[in-house]
Order: C-alpha cells, then sequence, then structure tokens
C-alpha cells in the first residue's frame, strides 16, 4: 500500500501543477493549444495520488509488487516525455515557418528596392524635383 | 526545347572575394543571363560587391543554411516566372563556362533537373582525397540503390532546372546538407533528373573546413536524411491538383 504522506505529498504536487497551469492561461500566458497536454498531465497525476486503491490496483496489473508510489513515477515521466515530444513538433513547425517567412521578407525587400529604384529613374526622367527637397 | 528566360542562382555566404567573378564569368558565358545572388546574411560587403558586378541580390535577414537560401533562389525564379534556373556555388567551384553542357541537356529535353557530376566519365580529371572519395562514393552508391537510378555525384549543386524543377525546389528543399536529399526528393516526385559530365574548380578562396570527426558526423546524419526521405510522404502534383 503507498504510503499517506506519499499520497499527500503527490496530490498537493499536482494539485499546484493544475493551478499554476491555469494561472498561466487566465493570464494569457500559455496558449490553450500547448495548455492542454499539462491540463491531461496534472490531471492525471492528482488522480493517481488520490485515488489510493486505484494506484495500487495498476501497480499490480503492470507487475509492480513492492512500491506502488513508483507508477507515479512512471506517469509523470510518460507525461512529460509526451510534452516534449509534442514541443518538438511545434519547433520543427515553427522552424519551417520562420525559415518561410524569412525568405518571404528576403524577397519582398528585393521587390521593394526594385520598385523604388523604378519609382525614382520615373521621376528623374520627368523631371520631377523631388531629390532636392 | 527552348529554354526560354534564364536565371543564375548563386547563394553565398561572406563570399566577396569570389563573389564578382562568378558573376563576371555568367555574363561572359551568356550576357542575357540574369543573375540573383542570394546572401545568407553574410557579415562581410558580399552584397554589395554582388550589386555592382551587375546581379539582383536578395538578402536573407539572418543565415538560414545552404538549403533554404537556394530555395530563396529557386522561389525567386518561381515568382518571376523564368523558364530556366541554373544554381552556381558563390565559391567559385562552379565554372560557368561549363553551364553550356547543362544548358544543352536540358534543351535538348533529356530531364527536368540536369547536374554537373564530376565522375559520369570514369577518367574525368577530379580526383578528390580519399577520404572523400569515400563519401562521394558511398552516396552516390546507396542513392543509386534507393532511387534504381544511376546517380554519380549526389554532392554537387551545380544544376540546370526547367520549370517543373524550379517549381518543385521552390516547394519543397532539403535544408542542411541538400544536395544528396534532393536527388531523391526529384525522383521521388517522378521528375527525370540526369547528370553531365563537367569539370569543377578547386576552391578559389577559403579552404574546406570539414575535418574527419564533422565528416563521420555528415555521412551519418546525411545517411539518416536519406533513409527519411526515402519514407517520408510526397504529394504529387497530379494528387495536389486533385484535392483542389
Amino acid at each position: 500500500m503507498t504510503p499517506l504522506r506519499i499520497s499527500i505529498a503527490a496530490a498537493v504536487a499536482s494539485a499546484l501543477l493544475l493551478l499554476i497551469v491555469l494561472e498561466l492561461i487566465r493570464g494569457r500566458r500559455l496558449k490553450e493549444r500547448y495548455a492542454l497536454l499539462w491540463l491531461v498531465t496534472g490531471l492525471a497525476l492528482l488522480v493517481l495520488s488520490v485515488w489510493r486503491g486505484g494506484l495500487n490496483t495498476i501497480a499490480g496489473w503492470l507487475g509492480v509488487s513492492g512500491y506502488p508510489p513508483a507508477i507515479l513515477f512512471a506517469a509523470a515521466t510518460l507525461f512529460v516525455i509526451v510534452v516534449l515530444l509534442h514541443y518538438s513538433t511545434v519547433l520543427s513547425r515553427l522552424d519551417d515557418e520562420n525559415v518561410r517567412l524569412a525568405q518571404e521578407l528576403a524577397l519582398l525587400r528585393t521587390r521593394l528596392d526594385e520598385l523604388e529604384r523604378s519609382t525614382l529613374a520615373e521621376e528623374l526622367e520627368h523631371g520631377h524635383e523631388t531629390l532636392g527637397r | 526545347m527552348n529554354l526560354g528566360r534564364i536565371l543564375a542562382i548563386v547563394p553565398a555566404f561572406d563570399e566577396e572575394a569570389t563573389i564578382a567573378g562568378v558573376i563576371g564569368g555568367i555574363h561572359a558565358f551568356d550576357p542575357a543571363i540574369d543573375v540573383v545572388v542570394v546572401d545568407d546574411g553574410s557579415t562581410d560587403r558580399t552584397a554589395a560587391a554582388a550589386a555592382a558586378a551587375g546581379a539582383a541580390v536578395v538578402r536573407l535577414p539572418f543565415n538560414l543554411g545552404i538549403g533554404a537560401t537556394v530555395q530563396t533562389g529557386f522561389r525567386y525564379a518561381l515568382e518571376r516566372g523564368y523558364d530556366t534556373a541554373v544554381r552556381l556555388d558563390g565559391d567559385g567551384q562552379h565554372d560557368p563556362s561549363e553551364l553550356g553542357k547543362l544548358l544543352a541537356a536540358l534543351a535538348e529535353d533529356r530531364a527536368d533537373v540536369i547536374t554537373g557530376s564530376r565522375f559520369v566519365e570514369r577518367n574525368g580529371a577530379y580526383r578528390p582525397p580519399l577520404g572523400r572519395r569515400l563519401g562521394i562514393t558511398w552516396f552516390a552508391r546507396l542513392v543509386s540503390l534507393l532511387t534504381g537510378q544511376r546517380v554519380t555525384d549526389t554532392t554537387s549543386g551545380f544544376q540546370a532546372l526547367n520549370r517543373r524543377g524550379i517549381a518543385l525546389f521552390a516547394e519543397d528543399y532539403p535544408s542542411d546538407y541538400p544536395e544528396v536529399e534532393a536527388t531523391v526528393l526529384v525522383l521521388k516526385h517522378r521528375l527525370r533528373l540526369a547528370e553531365v559530365q563537367v569539370e569543377m574548380r578547386e576552391r578559389e578562396h577559403g579552404t574546406s573546413s570539414i575535418t574527419f570527426v564533422k565528416s563521420i558526423y555528415y555521412v551519418c546524419k546525411v545517411t539518416l536524411a536519406l533513409v527519411v526521405a526515402m519514407a517520408r510522404r510526397y504529394t504529387l502534383p497530379s494528387e495536389e491538383a486533385a484535392h483542389r
């Protein structure tokens, strides 16, 4: 059986995690899109900490006989890996988008330079005194 | 096949010493070819030197690496409706006077992408050092095996492309050591690829900084990239049209 103190500590920690995530969402410092996985993580850990019988049952299924709280660590690790993997995909997408933006910016700047030069040349041709001012 | 309007794409990073020579060489070969230099965030006066030599210059706001730099050139070509693009490196290793061979093969419509290879003929003049040769052979064999088409020089960036080739590379071009992967990309998209024998110069300026450890890393990384490129999902142009 999981020691009561571990259950309490784990429950407090996961509740704290949930509160922090919610607060970050409220303050718009974390977008819902990226918060969802953290909420799931916090909730799952909270449930596993509070529902002590359940933790023991799952430990039994997985053949963890001596120390049921190990399941808590395993679950936490698993969720963190999923969150990190999610971030890697986000990072890859941002990387692609960043490259595309830099390319578009450079192409537009070249086009703008050309346009300015040709406008200037046209004005000079028509004798407008745009330069002297 | 008429080659139409031709654009030369020259990717450059800190090549102020050689860039004017490359542009001059292209114009000496054919003054009608437009040149665009894509400056990959150089810290020297590459862009100014290129503009002074009569090239259009696209300056990337920061260093994006060779793949994205080259792709910028293809996007430039696509946007402006060029019929043919050639790519030469800004360090001067690709000799503009060899462009005729690439363009002739393209004019004969031998393929959509023509690559200048140093090794089509076994007794070509270029003899790289052993380590390099091993690497080049490894990739040539691997790509040939994977794609079922004989490719001898997968690391060559000396290429000529028609509109289909330009459109593909503008949309999708690999990033880090792009030439090897691009070979697979072309064939996966069912475009035609052909090689012609060309001579390349030794680097005019600076030395190749690839050390032994780096080259091992390079070989592993590109091999992985190749496997990924083979396993990747591709949307063929015909399928893309069906989606619309």
